[in-house]
């Protein structure tokens, strides 16, 4: 059984929701993401998204637009993604990373050789937001020829019948788009969520993540009632950020311990959830 | 591949899945999917809708001041020597560019769809201005994205929006120019794509945006093919058009691909020269990859990366172009070459100083190419340049280049 598939099989007989924190790779530095992992699921992460710099992030508001020009700053690459999904794995063997991309990095990796570097670094999944399925193929089949899955995304404004496509396609989980909008933006409707994630429920047994828009304790304890995933990312950047600008030299366990706090807390509000 | 191609070949593109060979496409996030979907449906019923067409035909006449002349520089083919240089005045419609003949065309598309917000990108600000106009004629509400440095270099034209009722939002990511602009848009439209309505200004974007561009803009190539076989009595032999994201380029070509004697040119930013790296010639010097929806040549690095470009003109100051140029390059029917900063200012003065037309920077760049290209053929030959826009926007940069305060 594939890590993904475990983390839910393994929550689900505990009845306890997963927690998947995003951060972005080579933010704040290179040096300090594999430790920055290691703390996050110490701090309760079942599952760790892993974000992949891009010059042109398309969907991502301005609090992870920055985490991914400070990351290309640091002199992150694809390749070195890769490298620290490596290094995580020889102290964690259970925990699934899920990278977060932009195609270009990976088109210009060439599909099959991403696809098998990508395994033994041992990554789990991946998420391309600007390869919707009319465009995944190449990438989806060179990931299904090594083991790995491709998370496909449903939005508040994909219609019925193209969700029944997609759910026939997913692996590992199906990642639900909140809210209209970039990363970290938008009010969440809750009530909107449970609708939605009811009706994909209906169409398969996949486990269903929501991201988008989740900020907190409350939001993601209201959004873990219906979800069996709940995804947060800008929070815990804008927390690390704050950090880092609230005080002169800092060592970068200090500006980690903010979003390790804030996941703390959100642990706490998704395990209080009301399901 | 050039033995592959036929004249159907280039009705067949792009195909129902937006592809002109391996580029185009639709790399989106999910939430834009649905929209996409509904303006292509759209536009599938309104391409040959008469009512359609004949109002789109109207605005054109009317409020653009179509047709536009294809006029003679005859001094300037004087000075040059070898071929006659025929210039198709896109500068003379309403806004000063070709760019409004595509903005009348989505707006009409927003009307149609009931969209009461419409946005766009720009990079010199002639696709905002010529945005902004048609909104304002149309009561719509309008927001352009403009990079920082280009609300800088483009102050003229920044005013004009402001004037037509626009929101200029000034972006501050990336580069800070035309691609960045881009990346906010898409931003603005994923976020409110229930009531708003994405206008792209050029054949980039995610299909059917190259499709719909093209299809507005091929007005250009339709008037220049006709008025070229009433005044001169034959087709051109070469057409040149200045290429940032392609639409004033593929507006001319488009409608002349299938007659094989025409030869095309499309003119990149060559910027300081192609080898210092600091250029907006994707096409001469890119590769292939997938940016802004499609899959097309870009400006990289190894590691997918989108290169900064550098262009003295801000309309060509972009990494990639749309994708069928990306296919006409791969299938040899147009030849991409690259006009540097240095070479287009020379063109700039040239065309100013002997025909009493200022040019649009981006324009200077075609106007360099035809020189060398008509220096090279005979003067039975004939040339038509497309004349894309005029350069009052251009006047300061122009001025603080020559060292001039104005």
């Amino acid at each position: 059984m594939s890590r993904l598939s475990q983390v839910f099989v393994d929550l689900q007989s505990g009845k306890r929701k997963a927690l998947i924190p995003y951060v972005v790779a080579g933010d704040p530095s290179p040096e300090g993401t594999v430790s920055l992992l290691h703390s996050l699921v110490d701090a309760g992460a079942d599952i760790l998204e892993l974000g992949v710099p891009f010059s042109d992030p398309m969907s991502e508001g301005a609090v992870i637009q920055k985490g991914h020009e400070r990351a290309l700053a640091n002199g992150m690459s694809l390749q070195r993604v890769l490298g620290m999904v490596a290094e995580f794995r020889k102290d964690n063997d259970r925990t699934p990373v899920v990278m977060m991309g932009y195609a270009n990095p990976i088109e210009r990796f060439g599909y099959e050789t991403f696809a098998s570097a990508s395994a033994d670094a041992g990554v789990d999944g991946l998420i391309t937001v600007d390869l919707p399925p009319e465009e995944v193929d190449g990438v989806d089949g060179a990931l299904k020829a090594v083991g790995l899955d491709n998370i496909f995304l449903i939005s508040p404004t994909t219609p019925e019948p193209r969700v029944q496509k997609i759910v026939e396609r997913a692996r590992g989980f199906i990642y639900y788009v909140a809210v209209k909008g970039v990363t970290g933006s938008g009010q969440l409707d809750t009530d909107e969520v449970a609708r939605s994630v009811s009706l994909i429920r209906e169409k398969t047994t996949l486990p269903i993540a929501v991201g988008f828009g989740i900020k907190d304790a409350a939001s993601a304890s209201a959004v873990a009632a219906s979800a069996d995933a709940v995804v947060v990312g800008s929070a815990l950047i804008a927390e690390m950020e704050q950090k880092a600008h609230s005080a002169e030299g800092l060592e970068e366990i200090q500006i980690h311990g903010a979003a390790v706090q804030l996941l703390q807390s959100i642990r706490a509000g998704v395990d209080s959830s009301p399901s | 591949m050039t033995s592959e191609v036929t004249p159907e070949l280039f009705a067949s593109v792009p195909d129902q899945d937006g592809r002109f060979g391996r580029f185009g496409g639709k790399f989106v996030a999910e939430t834009l999917m649905s929209a996409l979907a509904d303006l292509e449906q759209l536009y599938a019923g309104l391409k040959d809708d008469e009512v359609f067409q004949r109002e789109f035909d109207e605005d054109l006449a009317h409020y653009v001041g179509r047709p536009s002349p294809l006029y003679e520089a005859s001094r300037l083919s004087d000075a040059i020597g070898g071929a006659r240089i025929l210039l198709k005045r896109e500068d003379l419609n309403h806004t000063g560019a070709h760019k409004v003949n595509n903005t009348i065309g989505q707006a009409l598309l927003a009307k149609y769809m009931g969209k009461k917000r419409v946005i766009a990108e720009t990079g010199a600000g002639q696709h905002g201005v010529a945005s902004a106009t048609v909104a304002a004629r149309l009561g719509l509400e309008c927001h352009v994205f403009m990079g920082e440095e280009d609300i800088l270099r483009q102050a003229l034209n920044v005013y004009r929006m402001k004037l037509l009722g626009a929101r200029v939002v000034s972006v501050t990511s990336g580069s800070r120019t035309l691609k960045d602009a881009m990346n906010e848009a898409m931003r603005d439209w994923v976020t409110n794509v229930d009531d708003t309505f994405y206008i792209i200004g050029t054949v980039a974007g995610p299909h059917p945006y190259p499709m719909l561009v093209r299809d507005f803009q091929s007005v250009i190539g339709r008037e220049a093919r006709a008025q070229s076989l009433t005044q001169c009595g034959k087709l051109p032999d070469a057409l040149v058009a200045c290429v940032g994201g392609g639409s004033n380029a593929i507006g001319l070509f488009h409608p002349f691909l299938q007659d094989e004697g025409v030869a095309m040119y499309g003119v990149e930013a060559g910027g300081k020269g192609l080898e210092t790296g600091e250029h907006a010639a994707p096409l001469s010097v890119g590769s292939p990859g997938v940016l802004h929806g499609n899959r097309t040549y870009l400006m990289q690095d190894d590691d997918g990366q989108i290169l900064e470009t550098h262009s003295v003109s801000a309309g060509l100051d972009y990494p990639g172009v749309g994708p069928e140029h990306a296919w006409l390059k791969d299938i040899g029917r147009v030849q991409y070459v690259a006009a540097n900063d240095d070479e287009a200012l020379a063109a700039f003065h040239r065309l100013t100083r002997v025909e009493g037309i200022i040019p649009a920077l981006e324009t200077a760049h075609a106007m360099a190419h035809a020189e060398k290209l008509a220096a090279s053929m005979s003067p039975e030959q004939h040339i038509v340049v497309n004349l894309s826009g005029r350069g009052d926007k251009d006047i300061l940069t122009v001025a603080a280049l020559d060292g001039i305060e104005v």
